[in-house]
């Protein structure tokens, strides 16, 4: 009760704070489950993207 | 599904059982419940007409045909005839362990330069691949420096100048891979009336996809006893018909990979499936790992969704209703 009360208290008595929180917290959502997805992606596709391999065909000062 | 039979469905199937089992089991039922003389028939009249087992009976039955249709591809019990034989069809192709295969797996990147190259070097004598650009290659399995080099080897048409005439300029990473024939009659001419087909949508277009062009490439054989192929055509049992006009393309050691791997005929038909399979869904990569995000979102979504129903009909799922007979009005 205690928790939910703080909670409530913090983020959901001013409309401001409100909606302010819930975006701040959508971006951060957002980011943390990209970040993860494309860690899990690249880790089960180790060596088989373009990224992988691109560093055998680069020269210096190539734009791609 | 099951869990929502009533209950006395199965337990009357259960008594049924019993009561056939052992007669000595039957003797003291008999005793002790002499009073449900009748019971026993009527177990067997509520077993033969109850809404449960109706539907199981209807499940079981659909559920057989269904494992069988999946099983052997037609349905039981009706009789089917055929025109063609099953070499009309072509040989059905093998499923291959493609490194892109699984729901995670992206392509093989390395896999689609070496399809490049044969593509180069081999096919693009005889197949246009109208829909890929130089440009669609940088960043997928060339650097842009490599890809603009690559088409700076080709020449194009291009104007009108302003003397209205046109020109011919070397090619620029916006320019399309170019076509082997002018048009399709050039191609056609070109190949005993049969038309190389465009390859860029090939592994879309083809039943099997990937297997089924993999296997054709892989599938040259001489034709069996009693099958006679026209003099410019060749046996490929993969091939709906059997006789087609490609003769085989891919022979151990036609290319030399720029990263050593040995050029057998498999290793190239792999790699050349594999570009095209590029070339036919370039989104691939792509489409797969927003499909992850949108598999754990929405389910996480719908579990909520779930939750929150419960939790709003709570209310109504614990009420209690009392029933309260009316007093005896005397009217
Ligand atoms: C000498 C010219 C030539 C070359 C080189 C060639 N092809 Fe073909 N290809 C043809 C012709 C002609 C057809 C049409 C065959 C027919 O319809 O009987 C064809 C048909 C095909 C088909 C369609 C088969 C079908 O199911 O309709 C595929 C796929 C194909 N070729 C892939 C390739 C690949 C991949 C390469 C390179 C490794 C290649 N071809 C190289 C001439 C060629």
């Amino acid at each position: 009760m205690a928790l939910a009360n703080a909670f409530y208290n913090t983020f959901v008595k001013r409309n401001s704070v409100f909606v302010t929180s819930i975006f701040a917290g959508a971006f951060a959502f957002s980011v943390g489950f990209d970040v993860a997805v494309n860690n899990f992606w690249d880790r089960w596709n180790q060596g088989k993207q373009w990224k992988d391999i691109r560093a055998k065909y680069i020269q210096e000062d190539a734009d791609s | 599904m099951l869990s929502r039979l009533p209950a006395a469905a199965l337990k009357s199937q259960s008594v049924l059982g019993a009561s056939r089992s052992t007669a000595s089991a039957f003797r003291t039922r008999a005793t002790s419940q002499v009073r449900f003389a009748s019971s026993s028939s009527a177990t067997l009249e509520s077993l033969l007409t109850s809404r449960a087992s109706l539907i199981s009976v209807t499940l079981f039955s659909a559920g057989s045909i269904a494992w069988y249709t999946h099983l052997y591809g037609s349905l039981p019990f009706v009789g089917e005839v055929h025109a063609n034989s099953l070499a009309d069809d072509g040989l059905h192709p093998t499923a291959y362990p493609w490194p892109h295969k699984g729901l995670f797996d992206t392509f093989d990147h390395a896999s689609i330069r070496r399809g490049f190259q044969v593509y180069r070097e081999v096919c693009a004598a005889c197949h246009s691949l109208d829909r890929i650009a130089w440009r669609n290659l940088v960043g997928v399995s060339h650097t842009a420096d490599e890809a603009r080099a690559l088409a700076e080897d080709v020449e194009y048409t291009d104007g009108p100048d302003d003397k209205g005439e046109m020109f011919q300029r070397p090619g620029k990473l916006s320019d399309y891979l170019p076509p082997p024939y002018a048009n399709e009659e050039a191609a056609r001419a070109g190949n005993g009336g049969a038309l190389p087909p465009d390859l860029s949508l090939i592994i879309k277009a083809r039943h099997g996809g990937a297997d089924y062009v993999f296997s054709l490439l892989t599938g040259y054989m001489d034709p069996p006893a009693g099958v006679e192929i026209r003099e410019d055509m060749s046996y490929n049992p993969y091939f709906p018909g059997g006789a087609i006009s490609m003769a085989r393309v891919l022979w151990d050691n036609l290319v030399e990979y720029e990263d050593g791997t040995p050029a057998t005929s498999s290793q190239m038909a792999k790699d050349i499936v594999t570009f095209l399979n590029w070339a036919a869904e370039p989104e691939h990569d792509e489409r797969k790992k927003m499909g992850i995000k949108a598999v754990i979102l929405f389910s996480a979504l719908f579990a909520i969704s779930i939750q929150v129903k419960r939790f709003k009909w709570t209310v109504l799922k614990n009420r209690k209703i009392f029933y309260n007979p009316p007093k005896d009005l005397k009217h």
